[in-house]
């Protein structure tokens, strides 16, 4: 559940939404408008297939292959697609590489707009009045929130997703990483990293020792 | 048009909520409701949010939103009806462990995949010439159409400079009627801080929007 309702008007919300649902479902089954089995298969996609993981596989790729780090910021639509991530959101990708000097964020002012392909689809708070509204006017206010304290010696540039393009954030490879391979990078990658919002931290293991 | 969707730069929402471990969909009706996406919403989708009633916008959940304008929408459009969709109601909450009836299709699962895995761009092959080059100091236009627009009020009367070219690409905004939507240049614009929100702008920080060619004159 969502943690600003707990209210019995959200509940009963919830539960008229529940039956609207399955009303417009059956209505639409009826007419031969959709079946079953397709509105299965999505849901199963993006529970199970589509997901940050996608995205994780792609940084961690252009960490250690500087050709395709070097195709992926040419043509990320091209360069993603590579790996297999096509779909829904994601016909045109454009990648956003962090540096020591600029760090990039994304957000869809407008509406949620997300790469589905390789992010899955977004989380609660990326879709969040708090977040659209925030993200563009105060940037650095809004990264403290999730934990980063940025100097202002690092520029910021936030990108509002409201064309169809679709953006992702190639993080910076944190340091003390540099003999991990591939596979041992994805899992440090995490969906944040990747709209802007966290860092990428070495495994506690590598972190200087205090 | 000017509705709260366009939220850009607003007060008053509060902190931003992040929930750990959130599941893909908290409720299985949601999944249902995005499932249904693939049929269309007469007159589209973003438009028909954007047209809600401002109090009921704020007030909805994002996939609330979803339910809501694909039902309205099927039922302007003659698709279905309320009496339609109220006698369904009643039948699930009469009878709340009836399911909706199936109906099971593996072939045009397959074609929905694929479909899926190969979405159209709006990128087009066409050779229109540029009006603005990389490094061209352009303005927003202040525009205010009724219609549905990407570009949001806080950027509209700004001065930004061209960053990046993507090409020439269809426009999803809605025209009046007659005017067909031409294919255009579409850029990336990079506006500074400052410009968008004035003194109380954070230091060392830019807004990057992706701006049609008719949203733009030369400053």
């Amino acid at each position: 559940m969502p943690h600003e309702h707990h209210g019995s008007e959200h509940i009963q919300a919830e539960i008229d939404a529940a039956l609207r649902t399955k009303a417009l479902e059956a209505l639409l089954v009826e007419k031969g408008l959709i079946t079953t089995d397709v509105i299965d298969e999505i849901v199963r996609l993006y529970e199970q297939d589509i997901g940050p993981l996608n995205g994780a596989k792609v940084v961690a790729k252009a960490w250690t292959d500087p050709a395709y780090k070097q195709r992926l910021l040419e043509d990320g639509t091209a360069a993603i697609a590579e790996l297999g991530f096509t779909g829904s959101q994601g016909a045109e990708m454009v990648v956003l590489e962090d540096t020591p000097t600029v760090h990039n964020v994304v957000v869809c002012t407008l509406c949620s707009c997300y790469p589905w392909p390789i992010l899955g689809l977004p989380p609660t708070w990326y879709k969040s009045f708090a977040y659209r509204s925030r993200v563009v006017r105060e940037p650095r206010v809004v990264l403290r929130e999730f934990g980063w304290e940025l100097p202002e010696s690092i520029e910021i540039r936030v990108w509002d997703s409201n064309s169809e393009v679709r953006y992702m954030v190639l993080p910076e490879r944190p340091a003390g990483t540099e003999h991990l391979s591939e596979g041992e990078l994805m899992p440090l990658v995490t969906r944040d990293a990747m709209i802007g919002v966290a860092k990428v931290e070495a495994p506690q293991a590598l972190q200087g020792g205090e | 048009m000017n509705s709260i969707h366009d939220m850009g730069g607003m007060h008053g929402f509060g902190p931003i909520k992040r929930e750990e471990n959130e599941p893909v969909f908290h409720h299985a009706w949601e999944g249902r409701v995005f499932g249904m996406a693939g049929t269309p919403v007469p007159g589209g989708f973003r438009y028909a949010i954007e047209r809600m009633d401002p109090v009921h916008y704020l007030a909805s959940s994002y996939y609330e939103k979803w339910l809501f304008v694909k039902t309205q929408g099927l039922i302007e459009a003659g698709i279905l009806t309320q009496e339609q969709l109220d006698d369904r109601i009643t039948y699930f909450r009469n009878n709340p462990n009836a399911t909706p009836p199936q109906r099971h299709d593996p072939e045009l699962v397959q074609r929905f995949l694929a479909d899926l895995r190969s979405p159209e761009s709006l990128r087009r092959e066409i050779s229109i010439e540029p009006a603005f080059d990389i490094g061209d100091s352009v303005k927003a236009r202040n525009m205010h159409p009724v219609g549905h627009i990407r570009l949001p009020r806080y950027a509209r009367g700004r001065r930004g400079l061209v960053a990046s070219f993507y090409g020439i690409q269809d426009i999803n905004d809605t025209l009046p009627p007659g005017v067909d939507a031409q294919p255009q240049p579409l850029y990336s614009v990079r506006f500074e801080a400052r410009e968008l929100w004035g003194p109380s702008a954070e230091p060392n920080c830019a807004v990057y929007l992706d701006m049609w060619e008719s949203y733009l004159e030369p400053a």
